[in-house]
């Protein structure tokens, strides 16, 4: 369990004062100077070694991802893009970080864009968190005020300059590319990689896209060293998080925990425990809608870090987790996450565009139980058609939480089907003949 | 070069190419939906799925670049997993109603669902449905057969320079759209039907009118501009059908106009099909042979300086040819090809030619027109023009305009004046597009029929002569001195001497009542209501159009399907077409006409096959024994002309030759198609 002394985000819920004076209080801004003075290379070499993994779900090494940045600029500006385009179900992180802790990620962005030799930064914000914005925006014009932005900021001798974008509500931009996509004023769509953002980014230049919280955390290690950061958590699973919990608990919350903490003794110490008790639990999301679920077998020992829930074949993904317990049909709740891609799909690739209504569909029949039980294994082989054949990511983030459904409850489903057929005679449905040779076989 | 190894097969291809670039030059053949060669690379259809050793996911091959060593895999398990995949995706949305589809055939869906798809459908819920969208007269949508591949969208946006097309809406609900309903406004919209992969954009006025499969194909070269842009005839049962493009990278790419492509239903329409002659002021059919007496009878005792000849801008080079050596045997010096009354400096090749030829606009890097609208002149070559400005990068082709243009250039042009005195001040170099030119590695200049037409060409062009000598327009090893001429058959008419000869007349005194008998061989845009009434006409050709209604006889001829035939484009490419389709009812091949009608009046033409006319051709200029490439090259003809006259600029602004650019020439005005056309977008729709 996390300490009070190695927390990151001292005001993550907001009782002191968020502004620029409560900030220094704290500690931000603190002779930021200094950490730059040390030089790109020393700032990307502990970045390295604090052993950070991207914190906005995917878990690339942020320092190395840092790294990728070309050296020297050959004519064209760098930047760096923060993602606060926070739209994943059940993740609310970011959004207190931009509310209660906004200078602690402005300076952050300066250092980080030091590293990467960009003097612009970009922060893509979620077009509903209005008050986010306006809580950033306010810091930001306190920051120019005192000459931590603009030219020279904060004394650093490095010129830099922060924008906010405000989104429209798109699931998909928070994806990296379609974020530069958007950010560019056009149609959200992701773009096909390579080349990578590092190479061709925003307007065709370098650029680096990090979630707001892999950006807001850099100053901290930089003052506290990368050994401070990396002896927290555990093995490749380094450091703090932030963490959330959602849905059958007694006291849901956003909180700053250690990895590699085990899934029940989080849910017990900050959501005051599973509505009903444990044995009341059913399922457990680990990190956000596109993560396949664990039931509570798993539940009862895994740990909460990127390599032990990758290891039960889920995810850390955002670590903000939805807790349900037994008086939740869960084909139901794995039908609204299908609705909800796509609904989010961009249209632009086929096996997303045209994958994800199917797979809702079949969801909404498994939720009356209107199929057939082959049609799981239909619905299986559909979610395996869409994964890794997209362009971006969220094609597997809509099949993984149907194939999670599929592996741990599949009686459910089976039974579901059973009922209807009993009490309606059957399905309705015209039978696929068998011996037909289908795709993808 | 880099070398890639593809199902063990090695290759080298240029660094940059992509995998499937790769695989194309390893012989495998990759499925595909959205890549197109000529459009930007999207790799949203998936279909072109392979596997890349060490690549934890199959990669979408039209996007991914290759490296040294690289791996790649076309037919593993994996490979034919996923593109079945995208198959059955693709088809549970698709409607299947191949048999009622205009695409069917020759639909790229349907071809590899034949080797990726599956015997029976597993998808048991509803399927879209998505409103057709009206894109105007010329382009019929099915959208809900649209795969959302884009290719149109990408087409109308980077190749036509009308960004029309997009994408709205998102996941299922995508669909591709004109936003406000309203008519694409592109000369080139017809491709659009060639470049959609299915069958959601097919032609409107064929729609429904025969099967892929049944059509004769027979290569040909189109008329309506002067590009000589290749074309395939496709008929059935002696009709014409549709008319599409060939693939000829020297001269259109892969495209073709819009009045090319749909201007087919004016070759059934007004059509010339038996001799008239007029008696008492009346027109009265008659067979073949009392209408070359009459003629015969007619010319009897005139003396050869009272006949002339004017050729129109559809015609074959051999029956120029032949008309020429009958004008001559008759003793007749007035000969004239240029019904526009253009001027031309005929005494050297390279002064009528698009000197850099049409391949010379990718290289250049500063573009000066001067009197013409490309747009509307030559589409295809206006989108080659785009082309090299889009390749080129902002301000890295500067283009410059003396004269108003109608029309959206579809590139970024500055006008730099309306009349001659700038192409004077550019001369004297006190403009700085002079510095451009000037400092441009390719400097090209287009000088066109806005400017050739007036009475002051011979200084207009003298003075773009002499600006591009010296500016580097012509230099060594660069001609980017080019003329755009407007009609098909000009250049090849040029090419033969079809002017006038010692003392002949040109096409303007020929119908002031110049001579007493004229011949119009297709010549349909002579202003006829200036012939006298006592000027016996002549006409040959195929439409009955307003000179045909002021012939006293009629030799009805073919049109361009209808005969194989000889054009040389504005570039001086010596093209060959083919019959596809027999003429209607007597209408004869025109260089037969002449020749038999040669024979009638004791002049026997020396040739009665058409290999032997071509040797002839051949005769009176080499060029003609060179079809292909190499052609343009050659130089002057030697076609004389007496020397200009020295004239002065005159004030007035350079005006756009053509007025309605799908009106043009007998058979698009013979064409409900263009008529429609020209409602929609024409200037009677502007006006």
């Amino acid at each position: 369990m996390l300490e009070d002394k190695n927390r990151i985000f001292t005001n993550l819920y907001g009782q002191d004062d968020w502004r620029l004076a409560g900030a220094r209080r704290r500690g931000d801004w603190n002779d930021t100077a200094a950490i730059i003075a040390r030089g790109r290379d020393a700032i990307i070499a502990e970045m390295k070694a604090s052993g950070l993994r991207g914190r906005g779900g995917a878990g690339f090494p942020t320092g190395l991802k840092w790294s990728f940045m070309p050296k020297g600029s050959d004519g064209r500006p760098h930047y760096l893009v923060i993602n606060g385009d926070e739209s994943e179900p059940g993740t609310c992180k970011d959004r207190e970080v931009l509310r209660h802790e906004p200078h602690k990620l402005i300076e952050s962005a300066l250092i980080a864009s030091f590293a990467m030799g960009a003097h612009a930064s970009y922060i893509y914000i979620r077009g509903e968190f209005y008050r986010e914005a306006e809580h950033l925006q306010a810091a930001i014009d306190e920051a120019y005020e005192a000459g931590l932005l603009g030219p020279n900021a904060a004394g650093s001798g490095w010129d830099f300059d922060f924008r906010i974008h405000r989104g429209a509500g798109a699931y998909i931009c928070g994806e990296e590319t379609a974020l530069l996509e958007s950010l560019e004023g056009k149609k959200g769509q992701p773009r096909m990689k390579p080349p990578f953002p590092a190479g061709v980014g925003l307007y065709g230049c370098p650029t680096t896209v990090n979630n707001v919280e892999s950006i807001a955390v850099a100053s901290t290690i930089m003052r506290r060293g990368a050994a401070w950061f990396a002896g927290l958590g555990r093995q490749n699973n380094a450091g703090t998080k932030l963490m959330a919990i959602s849905g059958h608990v007694n006291t849901p919350c956003v909180f700053e925990e250690e990895l590699g903490v085990p899934l029940k003794d989080i849910i017990e110490k900050h959501g005051g425990g599973v509505r009903g008790g444990w044995d009341n639990l059913l399922a457990v999301i680990p990190g956000g809608c596109s993560v396949p679920l664990l039931p509570k077998s798993i539940c009862e020992t895994v740990l909460m870090d990127y390599d032990s829930l990758r290891a039960e074949r889920s995810g850390l993904g955002t670590a903000c987790m939805i807790v349900m317990d037994k008086s939740t049909d869960i084909i139901k709740a794995i039908a609204r996450f299908s609705r909800f891609f796509k609904h989010e799909s961009c249209g632009q690739c086929t096996p997303c565009r045209e994958g994800t209504g199917w797979m809702m569909r079949i969801m909404d029949r498994m939720v009356e139980g209107r199929a057939d039980i082959e049609e799981i294994d239909l619905l299986e082989q559909v979610t395996r058609q869409v994964e890794g054949h997209t362009i971006c990511a969220l094609g597997d983030a809509a099949a993984w939480p149907i194939q999670g459904l599929i592996r741990h409850f599949r009686p459910e489903m089976e039974a579901r089907i059973q009922q209807y057929k009993a009490s309606h005679g059957g399905t309705g449905l015209i039978a696929v003949p068998a011996g037909v040779p289908v795709a993808a076989e | 070069m880099v070398r890639v190894i593809v199902d063990g097969i090695p290759v080298d291809v240029p660094a940059g190419s992509s995998a499937l670039q790769a695989c194309e030059a390893a012989g495998k053949e990759i499925p595909r939906f959205c890549y197109h060669e000529r459009l930007s690379v999207a790799g949203n259809c998936r279909m072109c799925l392979v596997e890349v050793a060490r690549a934890p996911k199959p990669v979408a091959s039209c996007g991914f670049p290759v490296g040294e060593g690289m791996e790649i895999f076309t037919d593993t398990q994996v490979v034919r997993r996923a593109r079945r995949a995208v198959m059955e995706f693709l088809l549970i949305n698709h409607p299947l109603d191949c048999p009622i589809c205009d695409q069917g055939g020759e639909c790229d869906l349907q071809d590899q669902a034949y080797g990726y798809g599956s015997g029976i459908s597993r998808y048991q819920e509803d399927k879209r449905a998505v409103t057709d969208k009206d894109l105007g007269p010329l382009v019929k949508t099915v959208m809900t057969r649209c795969i959302q591949c884009t290719r149109c969208v990408r087409f109308s946006t980077e190749v036509a320079g009308t960004p029309e097309l997009g994408l709205v809406s998102r996941g299922e609900n995508a669909e591709i759209t004109t936003y406000v309903e309203k008519a694409l406004t592109s000369e080139l919209s017809g491709n659009l039907i060639d470049v959609c992969p299915v069958g959601a954009l097919t032609a409107k006025p064929s729609a429904f009118h025969a099967r892929s499969w049944e059509y004769k194909k027979t290569d040909s070269i189109d008329v309506m501009d002067a590009l000589g842009t290749n074309i395939q005839v496709q008929a059935r049962g002696g009709e014409v059908m549709r008319i599409v493009p060939r693939v000829n990278d020297e001269v259109n790419e892969e495209w073709l106009s819009d009045k090319g492509r749909f201007s087919v239903d004016g070759l059934k329409r007004k059509r010339l099909d038996r001799p008239w002659v007029r008696v008492n002021g009346k027109l009265i059919a008659v067979p073949w042979k009392d209408a070359l007496v009459a003629l015969a009878r007619r010319l009897d005792g005139v003396s050869g300086d009272r006949i002339g000849a004017i050729a129109g801008d559809l015609c074959d080079a051999e029956s120029l040819c032949a008309l020429k050596d009958l004008m001559t045997a008759l003793g007749s010096a007035n000969l004239d090809c240029r019904q526009d009354g253009a001027w031309y400096d005929t005494t050297r090749r390279d002064g009528y030619l698009f000197n850099s030829d049409l391949t010379g606009i990718d290289q250049a890097d500063a573009l000066l027109i001067v009197g013409s609208t490309p747009r509307h002149e030559a589409p295809v070559l206006n989108a080659r023009i785009r082309k090299r400005f889009v390749d080129a990068g902002r301000g890295a082709f500067p283009v410059g305009i003396i004269g108003a243009p109608r029309c959206d250039l579809t590139y970024d042009a500055t006008v730099l004046g309306e009349g001659p005195e700038t192409l004077a001040a550019l001369l004297a170099g006190e403009h700085p597009f002079a510095d451009i030119l000037k400092n441009a590695k390719h400097p090209m200049i287009i000088l066109g029929h806005a400017a050739l037409t007036r009475r002051d060409a011979p200084a207009v062009y003298a003075a773009c002569r002499a600006l591009a000598e010296a500016t580097g327009v012509i230099a060594e090893g660069w001609n980017g001195f080019n003329i755009l001429h407007t009609a098909a058959s000009r250049v090849g008419a040029l090419d033969l001497g079809f002017l006038p000869g010692a003392h002949g007349r040109a096409a303007s005194s020929m119908v002031r009542g110049g001579v007493d008998v004229l011949w119009l061989l297709g010549a349909d845009d002579v202003p006829v209501e200036r012939i006298p009434a006592d000027t016996f006409v002549v006409y040959q050709g195929h439409h009955g159009d307003a000179a045909a209604a002021r012939a006293d006889i009629i030799l009805p001829g073919a049109a361009y399907t209808e005969k194989p035939g000889t054009y040389v484009n504005t570039a001086g490419r010596v093209q060959r077409a083919f019959r596809a389709v027999f003429a209607p009812g007597e209408a004869r091949e025109d260089w037969r006409i002449i020749r038999a009608f040669s024979e009638v009046v004791a002049h026997t033409l020396p040739y009665d096959t058409l290999e032997q006319l071509r040797e002839r051709m051949a005769e009176v200029n080499p060029v003609f024994a060179m079809t292909g490439e190499g052609a343009a090259l050659l130089p002057g003809a030697g076609v004389a002309d007496d020397p200009a006259e020295a004239v002065a600029f005159d004030e007035a602004p350079f005006r756009p030759v053509i007025r309605d650019y799908y009106q043009t020439n007998v058979i698009s005005r013979a064409s409900q198609t263009m008529a429609e056309c020209s409602a929609v977008y024409g200037v009677a729709a502007a006006e």
